[in-house]
């Protein structure tokens, strides 16, 4: 059973499908979220009893990957409208894979950090830093179980690019850009700060 | 009969001719849910379910949240007498010394507060207020068949169910439920040496309500898709009843305040465990420093009240929006001012993102930022003056039917005039240095926000028990109840304000031996011997509901009060899908009562020879 269920299959062409629609709520929820964070950096920072230190390089080398992974996910839902096969597995494989090396990135960079200790407990300027990222980590790694599925879905089943599944396709995509998105915000942010 | 009879098959003739066929039931995925006793009551997906699941958990929630006021108000009132007789209940937190005395342990009374907060707050007033409701109606009033996603709605009762056994699992831990009011400050709550509630009861307190914001927001998410996406043919959105505005309102408002919730009690969990300094600082405990540098619990605060203060609209908007339609489906006339209406729900909705300070203004924040708050804060009079008024108006020469609903909605309007009043109050800077944490505080919220809304959800419950159940709730029952829970509630919380105004603190354990509190022993004994009235009051309502479920009297019609909307507009016994057939299509606004003579034209029916749209 699909996951979200709309019981209208002629929605009139007016009204935006519920399945974006919901998806874009979520999204503006994970957004609030992490204004919250970042608006506490904010006040929190001119308050004193702030470390400064560098951004592990690492993060900079993450987000080519992020990158990457978003233009092969893209390249999937053309395909996958295109209604061609082999290019379809070939996207979707390379977005898999540049998003699971985007977390081992990540993880990469907190080795890092721990190494030249740069520790949780250090000072709250390290602390947001950990916060930020691993939860921004959280939501990559909902969106990379999504595509995982698609991968599966890929490379098990046969290839039926039917509407529903172009949907699909379309839904996992637009979560997939907005994390990107959200990341290279996030890292502006910090490198503004 | 016959009359009612008659107008049954027009319901259907109207749906048959102008109705929107979406081949629903042509497939099945729409009919299996409901094919044995697990899928059809425990994990249903049928939104009318799991309004009934949200509600009679919301009861229960209710009864255990208000139990323990009575607990502590017998400590307020009574603080001298035994309270041995509490002891099977209890238990340890009643300690008898040799003359066989018993008392209240002090630190359980801190975690019974806590507790009646966060149960009522959260539980009661989101979850069981707008969780029933904007389950039951917007499906229903705006023709849909069901939520956006039945699953995630099913995931979402379920997320509220496990947040409440974490937190009810709480009260039974050897150290106490967290005891650090339901607002959670830091340090109390960040550090688990703090008090003894601020170890494993602060760590479950986190654990329920980070699951509780998961469901408010898979509800949400819900709601507002469906509001905006599933309405049937015709129901554009000036068309849409006042209780569905309200709702989307509300799911609006806790999408963008809960995930701000979530970001601050993340950080305190790791303030808790991982030794960060978010809101904890060098402070003392024990006479020892701690090892933390520069946190700031103002911070927390912010956060806090940046969700804190649309919480209360969260919990009184879904009321504003039940009271709306009811009042005007008995007083038998159109609401008055139907857009002004939508205009000063969205007002007060983006008004209370920028008001949030004004809990704030003695923790020490700069006062000329304080002036702004007051400010924005003054002018929520404004819109919530224009529904007031506009409540009040409807009324005026209506020919109204003063049935249980209506006395509610009588009852919400009377009482959110007076706790708005005492509003404008709090939310001047310069005299809320003497209210502050004062009984005026408690006063104004319990009657604006507390009972206001419990008059909402009463007036609800007993309007729509025949759509929920089939059955009407007993009459007699519902009019004592009422009168009873109003002279009652202004009788707790009207003496309050003197309190407060004298400089009473809430919270205190006891005031016998403050030399200044003492005059007050016996508005203390009067407040809980009307609270402990009140309270039975509520217990007869329970009972009253249960009996009503299964030997009130049956529903015989399907439009037993001569409502507009379309839930009237399906069977008595509505399976999945709510419609047995086509779905109906919208003709025209929610309100035409009384137009043209005609005492009221469903929203089905489309407009007769000659016959113009309302203008509104």
């Amino acid at each position: 059973m699909p996951i979200v269920q709309i019981f209208h299959k002629d929605l009139p062409p007016d009204k935006i499908q519920a399945y974006k629609f919901a998806l874009w709520i979520g999204m503006a929820s994970i957004i609030m979220f992490f204004a919250a964070i970042t608006s506490a950096y904010l006040v929190r920072k001119p308050v004193g009893n702030w470390y400064e230190f560098k951004l592990p390089v690492q993060f900079f080398y993450s987000t080519i990957l992020i990158v990457l992974s978003s233009v092969f996910i893209e390249d999937a839902y053309r395909s996958i409208k295109a209604k061609s096969e082999a290019r379809y597995k070939r996207a979707i494989f390379l977005a898999t894979s540049f998003g699971v090396s985007f977390i081992i990135m990540q993880i990469i960079s907190w080795k890092a950090m721990v190494a030249t200790g740069l520790f949780i407990d250090l000072n709250v300027s390290v602390s947001f830093l950990y916060v930020i990222s691993g939860f921004h980590a959280l939501h990559v790694i909902g969106g990379l179980v999504a595509l995982l599925i698609s991968l599966l879905n890929a490379f098990l089943y046969e290839f039926k690019p039917d509407p529903l599944r172009i949907l699909k396709s379309d839904l996992v995509r637009q979560y997939w850009h907005f994390v990107g998105i959200l990341w290279i915000y996030l890292l502006v942010f910090l490198i503004l700060q | 009969m016959s009359a009612n009879h008659h107008t049954h098959i027009e319901t259907d003739i109207h749906i048959e001719k102008q109705g929107f066929d979406d081949h629903f039931h042509e497939h099945h995925e729409g009919d299996k849910f409901q094919t044995n006793f697990i899928f059809k009551y425990i994990f249903s997906m049928d939104h009318k379910m799991i309004a009934r699941q949200f509600l009679i958990t919301g009861m229960l929630w209710a009864i255990i949240g208000a139990a323990m006021s009575i607990i502590f108000r017998l400590q307020l009132g009574f603080p001298n007498e035994s309270m041995a007789w509490l002891k099977p209940i209890l238990g340890k937190w009643i300690t008898i010394n040799e003359a066989g005395i018993g008392s209240l342990d002090p630190e359980f009374y801190y975690g019974l507060v806590t507790m009646h907060g966060t149960i009522i707050v959260f539980f009661v007033l989101t979850a069981g207020l707008s969780g029933t409701f904007s389950n039951l109606l917007i499906p229903l009033q705006l023709g849909a068949r069901d939520m956006a996603s039945p699953f995630l709605n099913m995931l979402s009762y379920w997320f509220f169910f496990l947040s409440g056994a974490v937190l009810l699992y709480s009260l039974f831990l050897s150290t106490g439920p967290f005891s650090g009011g339901w607002t959670a400050y830091p340090p109390l709550s960040a550090l688990p040496q703090a008090s003894s509630g601020s170890g494993a009861g602060m760590t479950l307190w986190l654990v329920s309500l980070a699951l509780f914001v998961v469901s408010v927001l898979l509800g949400g998410m819900n709601y507002i898709t469906t509001v905006l996406n599933l309405r049937t043919k015709g129901m554009s959105l000036w068309r849409m009843p006042l209780t569905v505005w309200a709702f989307l309102v509300t799911a609006i408002l806790a999408l963008l305040s809960f995930p701000v919730l979530f970001s601050g009690f993340l950080l305190l969990i790791f303030d808790r465990s991982l030794g960060t300094s978010f809101y904890v600082s060098d402070i003392f405990i024990n006479g020892m420093a701690l090892d933390r540098i520069g946190g700031s619990p103002i911070l927390y605060q912010h956060i806090f009240w940046f969700l804190g203060h649309p919480e209360v609209y969260i919990i009184i908007l879904p009321a504003m929006g039940l009271v709306s339609e009811v009042l005007s489906v008995h007083a038998r006339k159109p609401i008055f001012g139907y857009r002004a209406m939508v205009y000063s729900i969205l007002a007060i909705a983006f008004l209370s993102f920028i008001v949030w300070a004004h809990h704030m203004f003695m923790s020490g924040v700069n006062p000329f930022i304080s002036n702004f708050f007051v400010v924005f804060t003054l002018i929520i009079a404004v819109p919530s003056a224009v529904k007031v008024f506009n409540w009040i108006s409807t009324l005026y020469g209506g020919n109204i039917r003063l049935n249980t609903p209506m006395l509610f909605c009588i009852g919400f309007v009377s009482m959110f005039i007076s706790g708005g009043l005492t509003g404008i109050f709090l939310g001047n800077s310069a005299i809320d240095i003497q209210q502050h944490d004062t009984y005026f505080v408690v006063a104004h919220f319990h009657i604006v926000m507390g009972v206001a809304a419990f008059f909402g959800m009463f007036a609800g419950i007993y309007h729509w028990f025949p759509k929920m159940f089939g059955r009407f709730m007993n009459e007699t029952l519902g009019k004592v109840h009422f009168w009873i829970t109003m002279v009652g509630a202004y009788a707790v919380f009207g003496p309050m304000h003197f309190l407060g105004m004298a400089g009473v603190p809430r919270r205190y354990y006891r005031f016998d031996s403050f030399e200044a509190f003492q005059g007050f022993d016996d508005m203390n004994k009067f407040i809980t011997v009307a609270a402990i009235i009140t309270f039975f009051a509520q217990i007869m309502f329970v009972v009253n509901f249960f009996w009503s479920m299964y030997k009130g009297r049956k529903m015989t019609t399907q439009n037993p009060w001569g409502a507009n909307t379309l839930e009237w507009t399906t069977p008595i016994e509505a399976g999945h899908g709510n419609w047995p057939g086509k779905i109906p299509s919208v003709q025209r606004w929610a309100y035409d009562y009384g137009k043209d003579g005609i005492e009221f034209t469903q929203q089905h029916v489309p407009l007769r020879e000659g016959e113009e749209h309302s203008s509104h």
